[in-house]
């Protein structure tokens, strides 16, 4: 079955990213198929590489980064929600003027229009927020 | 593009306080352009996004109300509300803005798009989406 | 046809759980995630209502969400099962569709 993940929140602050990846994880290895995850809202802050958390904690993330390689899970980060939260790949960042990027290898920005195709394209949807 | 399918956008969180009201009103722009069977479902205090008046000039925040008022052009035809929570709230109906759309099937009248619905009929509407987004 | 719900928050600080139930259709499934599976305690105020909504409705809490805020499965309301993540996407699959409430 194709399920697509739909994360809302930002990452430390609430569960929701972290129930997100343990649901996707848990999905994959029982055979189903996760094309995409969208983060939405605060749940866009989950892509940036400039993240640097205590060696003790988990690393948001570095983990759904590993996870997009090894399962080809397109992670897409929404341009919108994106944008008004600063997070910008190089492309924007030199579009909008500005003199840093900070989206992390794996994540991909795109348009809202990425999450209805999702809902289209998959069998079930799953929404993680707060 | 695939078969139509049931999207439903619940709504139950009050505008301004948080940023989810405008983003889910995003999605529903972005997602007329897709040709599916759209509504949208206000319970809880999703009802207060519609209530007239909004003026938010001294907050510093951008009043979205008037763009609800747009989704009948982008043909969102369906603006369930919930009767009990805008009971439970002290509103009805009167005090919400108006939304309407052009019915094509009755040479373009314009009618109206917001329904006030019981709270079961909100239950069915839910049981009767392929996908539910909520905000 | 039937509905999987998830809910995230206590009970006791918001309406989305009682709100849930009050949609929720016989045959749907309620699963009770993070802050959520305080819901499905017993011999709180709100027990008694769980018990009513439980006749209709299957309730289900997150195991490890459990365990990780120290409650003992003993403590859950009769009737309302405990599920590991495996456990959550077969509920996914199972039902035609999942609504969170938030």
């Amino acid at each position: 079955m194709k399920i697509g993940v739909l994360v809302s929140e930002g990452p430390y602050t609430h569960q929701a990213v972290d129930s997100a990846y343990k649901f996707v994880t848990a999905a994959i290895a029982a055979g189903h198929e996760v094309p995409r995850v969208f983060f939405y809202h605060d749940g866009v802050n989950v892509a940036t590489r400039l993240s640097v958390p205590p060696q003790d904690e988990r690393n948001i993330q570095q983990n759904w980064t590993a996870l997009a390689k090894e399962h080809n899970v397109d992670l897409v980060v929404c341009i919108a929600a994106a944008q008004r939260r600063g997070m910008l790949d190089a492309n924007e960042a030199e579009r909008q003027g500005k003199d840093a990027n900070n989206i992390a290898e794996g994540f991909r920005i795109s348009g809202l229009g990425q999450l209805i195709e999702m809902g289209i394209q998959t069998d079930r949807l799953v929404t993680f927020g707060d | 593009m695939s078969d139509v399918k049931k999207f439903l956008y619940v709504n139950r969180r009050a505008p301004y306080g948080t940023i989810y009201a405008l983003e889910s009103l995003e999605v529903v722009l972005i997602g007329a352009a897709f040709e599916q069977d759209v509504s949208l479902a206000f319970l809880d205090d999703g009802v207060f996004q519609l209530t007239k008046g909004q003026n938010t000039d001294g907050i510093g925040v951008k009043n979205f109300s008037p763009t609800f008022r747009a989704l009948g052009d982008y043909d969102v035809q369906k603006l369930f509300v919930e009767r009990e929570s805008l009971e439970e709230r002290g509103l009805s109906e009167d005090d919400l803005i108006e939304v309407v759309y052009e019915d094509e099937d009755d040479d373009w009248e314009e009618k109206p798009a917001i329904r006030v619905i019981s709270r079961a009929e909100m239950a069915d509407a839910m049981a009767d989406a392929d996908v539910v987004l909520s905000f | 046809m039937s509905t999987l719900h998830t809910v995230n928050k206590s009970p006791f600080a918001t309406q989305a759980l009682v709100s849930c139930l009050n949609h929720a259709k016989a045959g749907d499934a309620v699963l009770m995630i993070e802050d959520g599976v305080y819901g499905g305690l017993g011999g709180t105020g709100l027990t008694e209502i769980m018990e009513e909504f439980g006749k209709n409705v299957s309730l289900y809490v997150l195991s490890p969400d459990l365990a990780a805020r120290g409650l003992d499965p003993k403590r859950l309301i009769a009737g309302v099962e405990g599920v590991d993540y495996p456990g959550f996407v077969d509920l996914v699959a199972k039902h035609d569709r999942t609504q969170s409430w938030l």
